[in-house]
């Protein structure tokens, strides 16, 4: 019995240091960020490394954020965001319904043309996305990052998965009722839906403010730039010292929004990678 | 008659209904995702500096494309950031999924933990990691001179560029497939262990003989994603090295980028795309066609 015990223990004591250690290898690029925003640059331009700041230079967030136009860099990025993760709850419940509960012909082939694109990389879309972009004229404009964005195929495809789990009765007794559709989707889907909504709401959202590419591609006025590539552009800017101080400081405040949406959204956000994960 | 009326009415009604609520999705989908797909196959036919109309050229930028021995350097490249990045993450994952799945109290505290590197701005970890790798500055020349080593110049070294690369990328990619192993492991009965245990085995015997093999197609699964993900990367070549020293980092994802949007080679950035989407359609039948096959349909929920 004892024997068991000194065993378990034993197991036990290894798996603790085993994640311990590892937690210590996730965690300390993100500790040397917070730090390295609040040091000044000589402590940052020493060796060898200091690793805590002597004093916390707050400051440091203020020059940051004054040293290009963040404020607008902060609410392009708001703005696209919002945007999109709305939009993309309207249009993919909209979708979902439709390819769950209602019947119409060339229903089932649609379906599959959506699964079909599911796999298409983005890098075979960008050209031809870039050249529609450009004969509407929308280059360079927050519109471009947001309406080509406003649909999603996997959107559609976890909502139609989803709803097509939901029992049909109280929609049918709703129906001899006299329910109109809208009414049935509005009263009694979208209801029962909440935590699929919350599900793309949070992949939607973290998607968008984390884009990249598309914005790099489409963007090239200061003023119209979000987060990311303002971050990028302190990277480039000043070439001859690059002031990591400042851009660390400004990294932390564009981690931070989604950090804290993942921590309190974590359920639903584990939710959709395992339901993606596990279905394909 | 009345009521075969009403009837069909009511079936009309239907379809009139669902088309309404796909349209706004739908139009999405024809606007921007199946006109692109249909333009990016004509666009391989066709020489465009965007400037000037687009000129018809045949299978040419085919031909190009395989007698180009940068896009084969590329291709190499994207292949040795896959082959670098994939193992590692794979038994990296495994491992910390096996450890959470046992119950011992914060496994929800590490898990998160682990997790904070894959929802966490790509942009802001490169930018971090590349203060990280510098040469002399940085904290891993320093932690390696600790012990001893005197450090490469990482990213601004030939050799060293990719492998520094590949080495984030796991960092960042392990918590994702750590999330997909956990779900998968938790599908595994424990009736299974419970058994083995009273023929007498020991957790080596368990991970070897029921885990492992029942963990397979999960395990396959990530494999093949990761995969697909890898090869599409973009953003940390482009923050990191800018496809430097000398191409050492360039992918095809980011010569795609370079002959779109740098040099405007339209066409010929279309063929390449081309090209990385036949890879990725090749991984994705493989996945599909065995995993019909290695399908463990037992209590995965």
């Amino acid at each position: 019995m004892l024997n068991k015990n000194t065993q378990n223990y034993i197991a036990n004591f290894i798996t603790y240091t085993i994640l311990i250690i590892s937690s210590m290898a996730v965690i300390l690029p993100f500790v040397w960020m917070i730090f390295s925003s609040f040091k000044t640059a000589g402590e940052i331009w020493t060796f060898p490394p200091v690793f805590m700041p002597k004093k916390f230079q707050w400051s440091n967030y203020i020059d940051a954020w004054n040293a290009l136009p963040f404020d607008r860099f902060l609410f392009n990025s708001i703005f696209v965001t919002v945007c999109v993760t709305v939009g993309q709850l309207f249009t993919c419940s909209f979708g979902g319904y439709a390819f769950a509960r209602l019947r119409f012909p060339g229903r089932d082939k649609l379906f599959l043309m959506y699964l079909a694109t599911l796999m298409i990389p983005f890098p075979v879309l960008m050209i031809p996305l870039f050249i529609i972009m450009q004969s509407l004229g929308w280059t360079d404009t927050l519109k471009s990052l947001i309406v080509p964005c406003l649909f999603s195929a996997w959107g559609t495809f976890l909502m139609r998965q989803f709803m097509m789990g939901i029992p049909r009765a109280l929609e049918d007794a709703a129906k001899i009722d006299g329910c109109s559709y809208w009414q049935l989707y509005w009263k009694i889907i979208v209801p029962q839906c909440k935590p699929v909504f919350a599900t793309l709401g949070i992949f939607t959202f973290m998607g968008t403010w984390n884009n990249f590419f598309w914005p790099l591609i489409m963007i090239n006025t200061i003023g119209k730039k979000t987060l990311p590539l303002g971050l990028v552009m302190f990277q480039t800017r000043i070439a001859a010292e690059t002031p990591w101080h400042l851009i660390m400081a400004a990294s932390c405040v564009t981690v931070l929004p989604i950090l804290i949406l993942f921590v309190i959204g974590q359920k639903y956000y584990v939710k959709g990678v395992v339901t993606s994960g596990l279905k394909g | 008659m009345k009521n075969k009326l009403f009837r069909l009415n009511y079936i009309q009604k239907e379809k009139i209904t669902g088309y309404c609520f796909l349209s706004p999705n739908l139009m999405g989908f024809l606007i921007f995702s199946l006109l692109p797909i249909i333009a990016s196959i004509f666009l391989t036919f066709t020489s465009w500096n965007l400037a000037t109309n687009p000129k018809f050229v045949g299978f040419d930028n085919f031909s190009t494309v395989l007698k180009d021995e940068l896009f084969w350097k590329y291709l190499w490249n994207t292949i040795y950031y896959a082959i670098g990045t994939i193992p590692l993450t794979v038994i990296l994952a495994f491992f910390l999924a096996y450890l959470l799945n046992k119950k011992i109290r914060g496994v929800v505290f590490f898990r998160t933990l682990y997790f904070l590197p894959s929802v966490t701005l790509l942009v802001a970890i490169a930018i971090v990691w590349s203060w990280l790798y510098n040469a002399d500055f940085g904290l891993f020349n320093y932690f390696l001179g600790k012990i001893g080593i005197t450090g490469p110049r990482w990213l601004q070294s030939k050799e060293w560029a990719m492998p520094a690369i590949i080495i984030m990328g796991i960092w960042k990619g392990t918590g994702y497939s750590m999330l997909i192993f956990l779900a998968g492991l938790q599908g595994i009965p424990e009736r299974y262990y419970e058994a083995a245990e009273i023929d007498g085995a020991n957790w080596w015997h368990k991970i070897v003989h029921i885990t492992i093999p029942l963990i397979s197609p999960t395990t396959f699964f990530v494999i093949v994603t990761t995969t697909i993900g890898s090869i599409q990367g973009f953003d940390q070549f482009y923050i990191m090295t800018r496809g430097g020293p000398s191409g050492a980092t360039t992918t095809l994802v980011y010569y795609i980028f370079q002959n779109a949007f740098e040099w405007f080679k339209m066409g010929y950035a279309a063929t390449i795309a081309m090209m990385l989407f036949i890879i990725v359609l090749i991984l994705t039948l493989i996945q599909w066609h065995f995993s019909n096959k290695w399908v463990f349909d037992e209590g995965v929920e």
